[in-house]
């Protein structure tokens, strides 16, 4: 498959992987080998003090992986900016996946304080994933600040819903000059495959991946949906029509005429 | 003296150090990343760092996520 280009750095896979809700390490760690995914994304949160627990981050070789610390749990674009500061203070690269959400109901970026964090974070030097609604206009403002994707929704958060934004990520695509990763309710690897036949860049997945009996052969699964899905993109895709159009012959039909 | 950590109140004795802490937590300071009254600090360069009544420490690590 043709490689992705983010930031001027190069990967070959087109499949994100999220690390949250996995039923153990084990789970995830198998789930990312499978999808063959090179970007991972984590959270940052408190410590629980009274039972720490161990580190996951033991868990993912920072070699194979590049880790892609978002910023969930931010309300604003101020707790956003704080979480991105704290994770590259943490030792991570300056790679940040910028979530800003303050509706606890369906988890929806809010893109005025989306791009005010994007504004602040790229002026830091931060390359900038933003999660966003599935806007056009919003992609474009996102794009001129500097952000190194643009990240739309298909569906809200670990809804596995599929994309049901698809016009408006066509129209992102069509006008985008950087790399469009469609995130959040890609539930099937049909719907990463659709994702990637309509041009998209890349897609992320968690929950598909975390809430299913057996995560890694959904890991498989999802990489063979985006490499078919992106496979077809390059070849190509045949025009849509409203009539029927025979496949074979309309001659020598063993019939009287 | 009372300090906050993590949200919550914390009794210790007067001069503990930040790696006193970590140590009295069980964490090892490469793994955490710490605020300290809204100030990032880098966990491994302040194991020294003495605390003072009322400072609010955050410390904070990865966990999975989307």
């Amino acid at each position: 498959m043709d490689s992705l280009v983010i930031a001027g750095r190069k990967f070959n896979s087109r499949l994100m992987v999220g690390t949250g809700k996995f039923s153990s390490n084990n789970a995830m760690q198998s789930a990312m080998e499978a999808s063959g995914c090179e970007i991972v994304t984590v959270a940052l949160r408190r410590v629980d003090i009274n039972n720490p627990g161990d580190s996951m981050l033991q868990h993912i070789d920072r070699e194979r992986y590049l880790l892609l610390p978002n910023t969930s749990g931010a309300r604003d674009a101020e707790e956003a900016v704080r979480l991105a500061r704290l994770a590259r203070a943490a030792g991570c690269e300056p790679w940040i996946k910028l979530e800003v959400t303050p509706d606890p109901y369906y988890l929806l970026p809010d893109p005025i304080e989306t791009l005010k964090a994007a504004i602040i974070l790229v002026k830091e030097g931060f390359n900038v994933l933003p999660y966003m609604p599935a806007d056009p206009v919003l992609a474009r403002h996102l794009e001129e600040a500097g952000t190194v994707t643009v990240m739309p929704l298909g569906a809200p958060i670990g809804t596995n819903r599929g994309i049901r934004t698809r016009d408006l990520i066509n129209i992102i695509i069509e006008q985008a000059n950087v790399p469009v990763v469609v995130d959040a309710g890609l539930g099937a690897p049909s719907h990463a495959a659709e994702a990637m036949e309509m041009g998209a860049d890349a897609v992320l997945v968690n929950t598909a991946l975390a809430d299913t009996a057996n995560p890694a052969e959904m890991g498989e699964a999802f990489k063979k949906g985006v490499e078919a899905g992106r496979m077809a993109y390059l070849a190509g895709l045949g025009p849509q029509r409203g009539k029927a159009q025979a496949s074979s012959p309309l001659t020598g039909f063993l019939r009287e005429e | 003296m009372n300090l906050h950590v993590n949200g919550e109140n914390y009794q210790s004795d007067a001069g503990l150090t930040i790696g006193q802490l970590l140590k009295r937590l069980d964490l090892q300071a490469e793994r955490v990343v710490l605020e300290l009254n809204l100030n990032i600090l880098n966990s491994t360069d302040n194991l020294n760092t003495e605390l003072h009544e009322g400072d609010k420490l955050e410390i904070i690590q990865f966990v999975g996520g989307g």
